[in-house]
């Protein structure tokens, strides 16, 4: 078996010995350096613009200007493209814009001989601006008289969603009205999450030439095949005439789900003759310019009988989506629905969102889309009303959670496996719950300890609501190993080594013999969308097994054409072999036959898409141990464990490591990430890996990841989410088990010892 | 302006001319193909350009290459045997699942051959602390300790004997 083994990653010797190569790592030398001018106000216009200094600076090529750049408004997320109007993506950006948005918005780009000398060429540049004022906060960019940000939505409000789920049993009409029944315990509760920033080590760089009229971009993203469509888009030109290669990247979460740069690349080699310009993003460049997670605000309403059932819930959802739609509502929309499958409603649910644009670095896709904050929502409020009415905060979740053969009354996407209830189980076992509670209850002193948990749903990719589709291609080789390519990307999580085997699986070959294509070019790659929604070892494992399939079908085709009197020919240690076992010909002899035969030479070679219309639900939960210090506001979490069933793991020590990586990323945003901003300009504060407090080693404790293997009879090999879940529960298992240890229930985040000494305050404990 | 820079880089003789306002990342990636020298923040946060500097971890970013004047540099492409084969350091990263994305493992592995060279056995929160100065979005730190662990108890194995 292939798939379950713990192999090394196919890539690891050559990250360790440097020899991987990354986008930067391939640029060209010598090559001429872009720099973008960044906007000092947060709203407003560029009025006009004096280049002449600049421009007549030694070594400076061409400055650009919000002036000179085609009238071309375009989308930069990360969707697969729709052929309906009604469900494309916003356009609401141009390469440089006049209208600038948010502080440091992109108005001017210089390319130099130097990087030195472009950045000081951007010193020289003088700018008029028309300034407004300026909001960080849905409230005040939806205010009476606030100018609009983008003049297609005057009240600053990209887009609103209502939903309502058909009403169960006869007795009540609407949610509102569950919700004011006497007959049933009222809940009420408000959460907010802030704005964090994924921080992948390597800053999204591109460098961009033109070769025989084309544009080729290298490129650190997760979507090579939407980069070159939005590249397309953005300079008006055909897609055809624009390649896209993606080297091995320096992780993503997200933010390389989203076409950043790439555009402007394009667009500057074509206003230098086609020579080659290198775009080379800055640490405080990402943080200012590039993606992040919204911050979303929660209002949320439960109705309960006194059995702990819940009977209705009602949660609304304003999202700040900062100065670009980005991917639009489509985050705050996943969360609301995140928020309502996680757990059932015997009688009914409404749900509201709405996506507000304010002057905010603009937030996008990262690493969970819209579920971390709804969940910390769901799982917060779900921990309060447990201890409200006594109930046990462990069966209160089971009893409600999402059940076997559940279907989403709107997108139809079904719970075709779930562990969840195992998950919890065996997460109490390994963390001690019902000792520590009862070790743990009524507490005295300053320095107290807690334990809490929380749970999580979450989807595998993005069917039905987007397309998903994805191609794979698979060669044989002379030696009788096999080429795979594929249009999926590895972005650091681990997809060539888990592709690998799946193929491997499929064709009945090991491993070893299979040789992955790392780097995408979408010259030469088949179409697949890229690396998002935890969904590559699900969609795109179904086109690898697909192809797989349709290659061993050749290969033992290949066969009985050689030996035309066996049966039951198979596949087994890299021979073919008949079905009593025995070993007829040697893979590697079978393909030298195809190659060079004289009476039948063929490639063997498979390609196929494989368009998937299926979803499947992948659940898990975190139990966390903490110690409070309460009079510094200081947390440590003493233990932690996660608890996942994705289905069957393809590799189970990278499956461990991709929690790790996940808890990892919960705890920052549990405990002490936080993008700061000046409320008077609207400048990010904290832009750098200094002021932003991103987890070192000595801010973890040691990190435990377990598994309920289920087999999920959607899954291409039993296999469903695992790239994103890890990531989702850590904050409020975090808080609930805060709430033990002090009575003090956080209802936002950071929990930074700030924050944490005012939380005291206000609970009486300083 | 054009310096001329003698110093030893991965055990051989080198001698180039730089710019003197350039960082040791910069020479090493851009004039000699060093390309392991990662740069994640250029301002000395994120550890990933992390070298050795006469057998001390430094981060080249913000390191002056006309400082390494007859000084001996070593990166991750100097560490394998003569063979080819990989160092104890480098197959414990590999075998404990150390590397995600890779950005961070080279600066971190040049630490880890610090840390080991330093012949002494650490606690694990002293690993912590001693790696503390990397930055790695992927793993949450765990495999990076095991893997140094290990090869701080291989090296002591060995020296043992």
């Amino acid at each position: 078996m292939e798939v379950g083994r713990s192999i090394p990653r196919v890539d690891a010797a050559d990250k360790v010995t440097g020899r991987a190569k990354y986008t930067d790592d391939l640029c060209p030398h010598p090559v001429l350096e872009a720099a973008v001018l960044h906007s000092t106000i947060a709203n407003g216009w560029v009025k006009s613009m004096d280049i002449s200094e600049a421009q007549a600076l030694p070594g400076v090529v061409k400055v650009l200007t919000c002036f000179d750049v085609p009238d071309i408004q375009y989308p930069t997320p990360g969707h697969p493209w729709s052929v309906e109007a009604a469900h494309q993506d916003v356009a609401d950006r141009k390469l440089l814009n006049r209208r600038v948005r948010i502080y440091g918005d992109d108005i001017a780009a210089v390319v130099a001989e130097d990087l030195i000398t472009a950045h000081r060429a951007l010193k020289l540049i003088r700018v008029e601006y028309e300034e407004y004022p300026v909001a960080l906060e849905p409230e005040g960019a939806m205010a009476e008289g606030f100018p609009p940000i983008h003049e297609e939505h005057p009240d600053n409000v990209l887009a609103r969603m209502d939903l309502r789920t058909p009403i169960r049993g006869g007795e009540f009409e609407t949610v509102e009205d569950v919700l004011s029944s006497p007959k049933f315990r009222q809940f009420q509760g408000h959460y907010e999450t802030q704005q964090v920033q994924h921080c992948h080590i390597e800053n999204p760089v591109s460098f961009a030439y033109m070769e025989s009229g084309r544009i080729t971009v290298v490129t650190s993203t997760q979507i090579p095949h939407i980069v070159r469509r939005v590249i397309g888009q953005a300079l008006g030109i055909g897609w055809g005439s624009i390649r896209v290669v993606k080297p091995y990247i320096g992780g993503g979460f997200g933010n390389k789900q989203e076409v950043l740069y790439e555009p402007l690349n394009a667009w500057l080699t074509t206003q230098v003759g086609g020579r080659c310009v290198r775009l080379d993003v800055s640490r405080e460049e990402t943080f200012q310019n590039t993606r992040s997670r919204h911050p979303i605000s929660f209002d949320v309403a439960a109705a309960v009988d006194e059995d702990g059932t819940l009977m209705a819930r009602y949660c609304k959802a304003v999202s700040n989506q900062g100065g670009y739609a980005s991917h639009g509502n489509a985050i705050v929309a996943n969360a609301v629905t995140g928020y309502r499958q996680l757990y059932l409603d015997q009688i009914g649910h409404h749900a509201q969102a709405l996506t507000v644009y304010t002057n905010r670095p603009a937030p996008g896709a990262m690493r969970g889309y819209g579920i971390p904050q709804c969940n910390f929502a769901s799982e917060c409020f779900m921990e309060d009303i447990a201890r409200e009415m006594g109930l046990d905060p462990l069966e209160f979740r089971k009893k409600n959670a999402m059940p076997l053969g559940y279907v989403d009354p709107f997108n139809g996407i079904t719970c075709h496996s779930t562990a969840l209830r195992e998950c919890i189980d065996k997460g109490a076992a390994y963390i001690g719950w019902d000792e520590l509670r009862e070790k743990y209850k009524n507490q005295t002193g300053p320095v107290r300890r807690g334990v809490g948990m929380a749970c999580f749903s979450y989807k595998t990719g993005v069917y039905p609501i987007s397309l998903e589709t994805s191609s794979a291609r698979m060669v044989l080789n002379q030696d009788g190993t096999v080429q795979l390519h594929l249009g999926a990307t590895e972005i650091g999580q681990g997809g060539d080594t888990v592709f690998s085997q799946m193929a491997a699986q499929a064709i009945g070959i090991p491993t070893e013999d299979v040789h992955i294509i790392s780097f995408q070019d979408t010259d030469t790659a088949p179409f697949d969308t890229g690396a998002y929604a935890s969904r590559q070892t699900y969609v795109t494992g179904k086109a690898i097994k697909k192809v797989g399939e349709e290659f061993r079908a050749k290969l033992l085709s290949y066969a009985a054409e050689l030996f035309p009197d066996a049966d039951g020919l198979t596949i087994l240690h890299r021979h073919i072999a008949d079905g009593s076992g025995e070993k007829l010909i040697s893979l590697a002899d079978l393909a030298l036959n195809a190659f060079y035969s004289l009476e039948h030479s063929v490639h063997i070679t498979a390609e196929d898409t494989n368009h998937c219309k299926d979803n499947t639900f992948a659940f898990g939960c975190c139990f966390a141990e903490v110690e409070v210090d309460i009079p510094v506001g200081k947390i440590k979490v003493l233990r932690i464990v996660n608890v996942h069933d994705s289905g069957r793991l393809i590799n189970p020590q990278l499956a461990e490591a991709q929690v790790h990586g996940g808890m990892s990323m919960g705890l920052g945003y549990a405990l002490s990430e936080e993008m700061k901003f000046d409320p008077k300009t609207g400048r990010l504060l904290n832009g750098n890996l200094l002021d932003y407090k991103l987890p070192t080693a000595m801010d973890h404790p040691e990190l435990k990841a377990l598994f309920v293997e289920t087999v999920d009879p959607s899954g291409p090999f039993g296999n469903k989410a695992l790239g994103e879940p890890p990531a989702i529960p850590v904050a409020p298992a975090v808080r609930n088990a805060v709430l033990y240890a002090t009575g003090v229930a956080v209802n936002s985040l950071p929990m930074s010892p700030q924050h944490m000494v005012e939380e005291f305050q206000r609970g009486g404990l300083i | 302006m054009i310096e001329i820079l003698r110093c030893t880089v991965n055990n051989k003789p080198v001698e180039i001319g730089i710019d003197p306002r350039e960082s040791l990342a910069d020479t090493l990636r851009e004039r000699l193909g060093l390309t392991s020298v990662k740069k994640g923040c250029e301002v000395g946060e994120c550890g990933a350009c992390t070298v050795l500097v006469d057998g001390e971890a430094i981060d080249s970013c913000i390191y002056l290459s006309v400082w390494a004047q007859g000084k001996t540099i070593l990166t991750v492409e100097g560490l394998q045997d003569p063979d080819g084969g990989l160092s104890p350091i480098q197959r414990a990263f590999v075998e404990e699942a150390a590397v995600q994305c890779g950005f961070c493992t080279p600066g971190i592995i040049m630490s880890a051959v610090e840390i080991v060279g330093s012949g002494k056995q650490y606690t694990r929160d002293e690993l912590r602390k001693l790696i503390s100065g990397h930055l790695c979005r992927c793993t949450g730190y765990q495999n990076i300790l095991n893997a140094v662990e290990r090869a701080v108890n291989e090296a002591h194995k060995f020296v043992g004997k």
